[in-house]
Protein backbone atom coordinates (compact mmCIF):
# COMPACT_ATOMS: atom_id res chain seq x y z
CA UNK A 1 0.00 0.00 0.00
CA UNK A 2 1.47 3.18 -1.01
CA UNK A 3 1.44 6.20 1.38
CA UNK A 4 -1.57 8.09 -0.68
CA UNK A 5 -3.46 4.81 -0.16
CA UNK A 6 -2.63 5.07 3.47
CA UNK A 7 -3.86 8.65 3.73
CA UNK A 8 -6.81 7.66 1.89
CA UNK A 9 -8.45 4.80 4.21
CA UNK A 10 -6.94 6.79 7.09
CA UNK A 11 -4.00 6.02 9.55
CA UNK A 12 -6.30 3.53 12.16
CA UNK A 13 -7.70 1.75 8.76
CA UNK A 14 -4.40 1.20 7.54
CA UNK A 15 -2.88 -0.34 11.46
CA UNK A 16 -5.62 -2.92 10.75
CA UNK A 17 -2.95 -5.12 9.17
CA UNK A 18 -1.35 -6.37 11.91
CA UNK A 19 2.18 -6.84 10.52
CA UNK A 20 2.32 -3.67 9.14
CA UNK A 21 1.54 -2.30 12.65
CA UNK A 22 4.43 -4.42 13.66
CA UNK A 23 6.72 -3.21 11.00
CA UNK A 24 5.88 0.89 12.00
CA UNK A 25 6.36 -0.12 15.65
CA UNK A 26 9.18 -1.63 14.91
CA UNK A 27 10.63 1.61 13.45
CA UNK A 28 9.06 3.93 16.02
CA UNK A 29 9.68 1.85 19.35
CA UNK A 30 13.76 2.99 19.74
CA UNK A 31 12.75 6.46 18.87
CA UNK A 32 9.73 6.43 21.63
CA UNK A 33 12.09 5.02 24.05
CA UNK A 34 14.74 7.66 23.43
CA UNK A 35 12.53 10.49 24.03
CA UNK A 36 10.82 9.57 27.19
CA UNK A 37 14.10 8.61 29.09
CA UNK A 38 15.20 11.72 28.01
CA UNK A 39 12.24 13.95 28.64
CA UNK A 40 11.50 12.61 31.98
CA UNK A 41 15.39 12.67 32.95
CA UNK A 42 14.96 16.60 32.33
CA UNK A 43 11.88 17.40 33.60
CA UNK A 44 13.23 15.30 37.14
CA UNK A 45 16.57 17.17 37.07
CA UNK A 46 14.87 20.50 36.23
CA UNK A 47 12.26 19.91 39.30
CA UNK A 48 15.15 19.37 41.91
CA UNK A 49 16.29 22.39 40.71
CA UNK A 50 13.31 24.45 41.37
CA UNK A 51 12.46 26.18 44.70
CA UNK A 52 11.08 24.11 47.36
CA UNK A 53 7.57 25.21 48.69
CA UNK A 54 6.77 27.63 50.90
CA UNK A 55 4.42 25.06 53.04
CA UNK A 56 5.09 21.46 51.88
CA UNK A 57 9.19 21.94 51.43
CA UNK A 58 10.94 19.21 49.83
CA UNK A 59 8.04 16.93 49.84
CA UNK A 60 6.64 19.39 46.89
CA UNK A 61 9.07 17.28 44.82
CA UNK A 62 7.00 14.31 44.96
CA UNK A 63 4.83 15.85 42.84
CA UNK A 64 7.06 15.91 39.44
CA UNK A 65 6.29 11.55 39.78
CA UNK A 66 2.71 11.64 41.28
CA UNK A 67 0.99 14.27 39.18
CA UNK A 68 2.24 12.93 35.58
CA UNK A 69 1.19 9.14 36.95
CA UNK A 70 -2.33 10.36 37.94
CA UNK A 71 -2.57 11.77 34.52
CA UNK A 72 -1.43 8.84 33.19
CA UNK A 73 -3.32 6.24 35.37
CA UNK A 74 -6.51 8.33 33.44
CA UNK A 75 -5.32 8.76 29.98
CA UNK A 76 -4.32 4.69 29.84
CA UNK A 77 -8.32 4.06 30.67
CA UNK A 78 -9.30 6.71 28.21
CA UNK A 79 -6.95 4.58 25.70
CA UNK A 80 -8.72 1.82 26.66
CA UNK A 81 -12.29 3.57 26.25
CA UNK A 82 -11.35 4.53 23.00
CA UNK A 83 -9.97 1.25 22.50
CA UNK A 84 -13.42 -0.40 23.47
CA UNK A 85 -15.32 1.79 20.67
CA UNK A 86 -13.23 0.11 18.11
CA UNK A 87 -14.31 -3.62 19.35
CA UNK A 88 -17.76 -2.96 19.76
CA UNK A 89 -18.46 -0.28 16.69
CA UNK A 90 -15.63 -0.05 14.36
CA UNK A 91 -14.76 -3.93 15.17
CA UNK A 92 -11.00 -3.29 14.27
CA UNK A 93 -8.65 -5.83 14.46
CA UNK A 94 -5.80 -4.22 17.23
CA UNK A 95 -8.75 -3.11 19.08
CA UNK A 96 -8.96 -5.60 21.53
CA UNK A 97 -5.06 -6.17 21.64
CA UNK A 98 -4.59 -2.33 22.70
CA UNK A 99 -7.23 -2.82 25.65
CA UNK A 100 -5.49 -6.14 26.92
CA UNK A 101 -1.96 -4.39 26.34
CA UNK A 102 -3.11 -0.84 27.86
CA UNK A 103 -4.37 -2.56 30.90
CA UNK A 104 -1.53 -3.76 33.33
CA UNK A 105 0.48 -0.01 32.01
CA UNK A 106 -2.63 1.58 33.55
CA UNK A 107 -2.48 -0.22 36.82
CA UNK A 108 1.08 -0.03 37.44
CA UNK A 109 0.37 4.33 36.68
CA UNK A 110 -2.28 4.04 38.60
CA UNK A 111 -0.03 2.03 41.79
CA UNK A 112 2.38 4.79 41.27
CA UNK A 113 -0.13 7.65 41.86
CA UNK A 114 -1.73 6.28 44.83
CA UNK A 115 1.80 5.03 46.60
CA UNK A 116 3.28 8.58 46.17
CA UNK A 117 0.20 10.45 47.09
CA UNK A 118 0.62 8.31 50.02
CA UNK A 119 3.85 8.76 50.90
CA UNK A 120 3.20 12.81 50.61
CA UNK A 121 -0.03 12.34 52.68
CA UNK A 122 1.92 11.06 55.86
CA UNK A 123 4.34 14.24 55.95
CA UNK A 124 1.67 16.60 55.11
CA UNK A 125 -1.66 15.16 56.23
CA UNK A 126 -0.42 13.42 59.08
CA UNK A 127 -1.77 10.17 57.30
CA UNK A 128 -0.86 7.73 54.68
CA UNK A 129 -5.00 7.04 53.58
CA UNK A 130 -8.31 8.35 53.59
CA UNK A 131 -11.50 7.24 52.48
CA UNK A 132 -12.26 10.76 50.60
CA UNK A 133 -13.81 11.08 47.17
CA UNK A 134 -10.36 11.53 45.09
CA UNK A 135 -8.45 8.92 47.18
CA UNK A 136 -11.29 6.36 46.82
CA UNK A 137 -12.05 6.52 43.42
CA UNK A 138 -8.73 6.32 42.17
CA UNK A 139 -8.18 3.25 44.70
CA UNK A 140 -11.70 2.62 42.47
CA UNK A 141 -9.81 2.57 39.04
CA UNK A 142 -7.11 0.30 40.47
CA UNK A 143 -9.71 -2.29 40.86
CA UNK A 144 -11.38 -1.42 37.80
CA UNK A 145 -8.02 -2.42 36.02
CA UNK A 146 -7.46 -5.23 38.04
CA UNK A 147 -10.87 -6.44 37.80
CA UNK A 148 -10.47 -5.78 33.81
CA UNK A 149 -7.59 -7.98 33.43
CA UNK A 150 -9.06 -10.64 35.30
CA UNK A 151 -11.77 -10.87 32.92
CA UNK A 152 -9.42 -10.84 30.24
CA UNK A 153 -7.44 -13.80 31.08
CA UNK A 154 -10.79 -15.89 32.76
CA UNK A 155 -11.29 -16.44 28.72
CA UNK A 156 -8.79 -18.47 26.78
CA UNK A 157 -9.56 -17.23 23.74
CA UNK A 158 -9.10 -13.60 23.49
CA UNK A 159 -12.16 -13.40 20.34
CA UNK A 160 -14.56 -14.45 23.03
CA UNK A 161 -13.61 -12.31 25.57
CA UNK A 162 -13.06 -8.65 23.83
CA UNK A 163 -16.76 -7.61 23.84
CA UNK A 164 -17.57 -8.65 27.27
CA UNK A 165 -14.03 -7.06 28.33
CA UNK A 166 -14.81 -3.77 25.93
CA UNK A 167 -18.61 -3.43 27.46
CA UNK A 168 -16.59 -3.35 31.05
CA UNK A 169 -14.16 -0.83 30.12
CA UNK A 170 -17.09 1.57 28.68
CA UNK A 171 -18.93 0.88 31.99
CA UNK A 172 -15.69 1.66 33.63
CA UNK A 173 -15.21 5.33 32.09
CA UNK A 174 -17.71 7.12 34.38
CA UNK A 175 -15.00 6.74 36.97
CA UNK A 176 -12.81 8.62 35.34
CA UNK A 177 -14.73 12.44 35.32
CA UNK A 178 -15.60 11.19 38.89
CA UNK A 179 -11.84 11.40 39.80
CA UNK A 180 -11.40 14.15 37.97
CA UNK A 181 -14.29 16.32 39.54
CA UNK A 182 -14.25 14.49 42.90
CA UNK A 183 -12.65 17.50 44.30
CA UNK A 184 -15.32 19.77 43.21
CA UNK A 185 -18.02 18.33 44.00
CA UNK A 186 -17.15 17.04 47.19
CA UNK A 187 -15.62 17.76 50.48
CA UNK A 188 -12.36 16.35 50.08
CA UNK A 189 -8.88 16.25 52.25
CA UNK A 190 -7.06 16.35 48.74
CA UNK A 191 -6.72 19.91 46.96
CA UNK A 192 -8.59 21.24 44.01
CA UNK A 193 -6.78 20.69 40.73
CA UNK A 194 -3.99 23.24 40.37
CA UNK A 195 -2.50 22.65 36.96
CA UNK A 196 -6.01 21.59 34.69
CA UNK A 197 -7.98 24.58 35.40
CA UNK A 198 -10.58 26.57 33.56
CA UNK A 199 -9.29 30.09 34.78
CA UNK A 200 -5.23 28.81 34.02
CA UNK A 201 -2.83 27.03 36.80
CA UNK A 202 -2.46 28.51 39.91
CA UNK A 203 1.11 26.21 40.16
CA UNK A 204 4.44 28.80 40.34
CA UNK A 205 6.72 28.54 36.80
CA UNK A 206 9.42 27.58 38.03
CA UNK A 207 7.07 23.87 39.68
CA UNK A 208 5.00 24.15 36.48
CA UNK A 209 7.35 23.83 33.44
CA UNK A 210 9.26 20.98 35.05
CA UNK A 211 6.37 18.94 36.01
CA UNK A 212 5.02 19.70 32.10
CA UNK A 213 8.65 18.19 30.86
CA UNK A 214 7.48 15.32 32.90
CA UNK A 215 4.65 14.70 31.20
CA UNK A 216 6.20 15.05 27.76
CA UNK A 217 7.85 12.04 29.07
CA UNK A 218 5.63 10.40 30.39
CA UNK A 219 3.41 10.19 27.04
CA UNK A 220 6.67 9.27 25.42
CA UNK A 221 7.02 6.64 28.16
CA UNK A 222 2.82 5.30 27.64
CA UNK A 223 3.43 5.27 23.98
CA UNK A 224 6.41 2.78 24.21
CA UNK A 225 5.40 0.36 26.95
CA UNK A 226 1.89 0.55 25.06
CA UNK A 227 3.30 -0.30 21.72
CA UNK A 228 5.54 -3.06 23.34
CA UNK A 229 3.06 -4.56 24.88
CA UNK A 230 0.58 -4.56 21.81
CA UNK A 231 3.43 -5.80 19.44
CA UNK A 232 3.78 -8.49 22.57
CA UNK A 233 -0.08 -9.58 22.41
CA UNK A 234 0.04 -10.04 18.62
CA UNK A 235 3.11 -11.85 18.84
CA UNK A 236 1.38 -14.01 21.32
CA UNK A 237 -1.63 -14.87 19.27
CA UNK A 238 0.01 -15.49 15.92
CA UNK A 239 1.63 -18.27 18.43
CA UNK A 240 -1.62 -19.37 19.65
CA UNK A 241 -2.93 -19.57 15.88
CA UNK A 242 0.23 -21.22 15.06
CA UNK A 243 -0.52 -23.68 17.98
CA UNK A 244 -3.75 -24.05 17.00
CA UNK A 245 -3.14 -25.14 13.29
CA UNK A 246 -0.23 -27.33 14.13
CA UNK A 247 -2.50 -29.43 16.40
CA UNK A 248 -4.99 -29.95 13.88
CA UNK A 249 -2.32 -31.41 11.52
CA UNK A 250 -1.68 -28.77 8.93
CA UNK A 251 0.72 -27.21 7.71
CA UNK A 252 -0.40 -23.72 7.71
CA UNK A 253 -2.90 -21.62 9.97
CA UNK A 254 -4.93 -19.23 8.43
CA UNK A 255 -3.91 -15.71 7.93
CA UNK A 256 -6.74 -14.23 9.22
CA UNK A 257 -6.91 -16.11 12.34
CA UNK A 258 -3.58 -14.24 13.22
CA UNK A 259 -5.58 -12.22 15.55
CA UNK A 260 -8.20 -14.53 16.83
CA UNK A 261 -6.07 -16.77 19.09
CA UNK B 1 18.70 15.25 56.17
CA UNK B 2 15.40 16.80 56.74
CA UNK B 3 12.76 14.24 58.67
CA UNK B 4 10.39 14.76 55.32
CA UNK B 5 13.19 13.52 53.06
CA UNK B 6 12.60 9.82 53.80
CA UNK B 7 9.37 10.41 52.11
CA UNK B 8 10.78 11.64 48.89
CA UNK B 9 13.24 8.98 48.56
CA UNK B 10 11.13 6.37 49.40
CA UNK B 11 8.49 7.73 46.62
CA UNK B 12 11.52 8.14 43.70
CA UNK B 13 12.25 4.73 45.09
CA UNK B 14 8.81 2.90 44.72
CA UNK B 15 8.27 4.92 41.66
CA UNK B 16 11.28 3.30 40.35
CA UNK B 17 10.72 0.03 41.35
CA UNK B 18 7.27 0.30 39.56
CA UNK B 19 8.59 1.40 36.52
CA UNK B 20 11.23 -0.99 37.14
CA UNK B 21 9.28 -4.14 37.20
CA UNK B 22 6.80 -2.87 34.20
CA UNK B 23 9.58 -2.49 31.78
CA UNK B 24 11.35 -5.88 33.11
CA UNK B 25 7.77 -7.59 32.53
CA UNK B 26 7.21 -6.45 29.22
CA UNK B 27 11.03 -7.32 28.04
CA UNK B 28 10.28 -10.69 29.25
CA UNK B 29 6.95 -10.88 27.67
CA UNK B 30 8.65 -9.97 24.44
CA UNK B 31 11.62 -12.34 24.69
CA UNK B 32 9.10 -15.74 25.57
CA UNK B 33 6.92 -14.62 22.74
CA UNK B 34 9.79 -14.25 20.05
CA UNK B 35 11.05 -17.59 20.72
CA UNK B 36 7.76 -19.14 21.13
CA UNK B 37 7.02 -18.27 17.87
CA UNK B 38 10.58 -18.81 16.69
CA UNK B 39 10.18 -22.32 17.76
CA UNK B 40 6.81 -22.56 15.78
CA UNK B 41 8.09 -21.49 12.52
CA UNK B 42 11.41 -24.44 13.23
CA UNK B 43 8.81 -26.82 13.82
CA UNK B 44 6.68 -25.91 10.02
CA UNK B 45 4.08 -24.39 11.66
CA UNK B 46 3.19 -21.26 9.63
CA UNK B 47 0.37 -18.95 8.64
CA UNK B 48 -0.66 -19.51 5.27
CA UNK B 49 0.21 -16.24 4.02
CA UNK B 50 3.42 -17.28 4.79
CA UNK B 51 3.18 -20.27 2.76
CA UNK B 52 1.74 -18.77 -0.30
CA UNK B 53 5.00 -16.60 -0.27
CA UNK B 54 7.47 -19.93 -0.69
Amino acid sequence: MSKKDIKKVGMLAALANPTRFMTLSGTLLPWLSLLAALFVAIGLYLGWQAPEDYQQGITVRIMYIHVPAAWFAMFSYTVMALSALGVLVWRHPLADVSIRAAAPIGAAFTLLCLVTGSLWGRPMWGTYWVWDARLTSVFVLLLMYLGIMALQRAMEDPARSARPVAILVLVGYINIPIIKFSVDFWNTLHQPASVIRLDGPTIHASMLWPLLVVAIGFTFLFLAMHMMAMRNEIRRRRAASLRKAGARGKSSAPTTAVLEG
Amino acid sequence: MSEHEIFVYASYGLGALIMAVLLAWLWIDRNITVKELARLEEMGVRRRSQTQDD
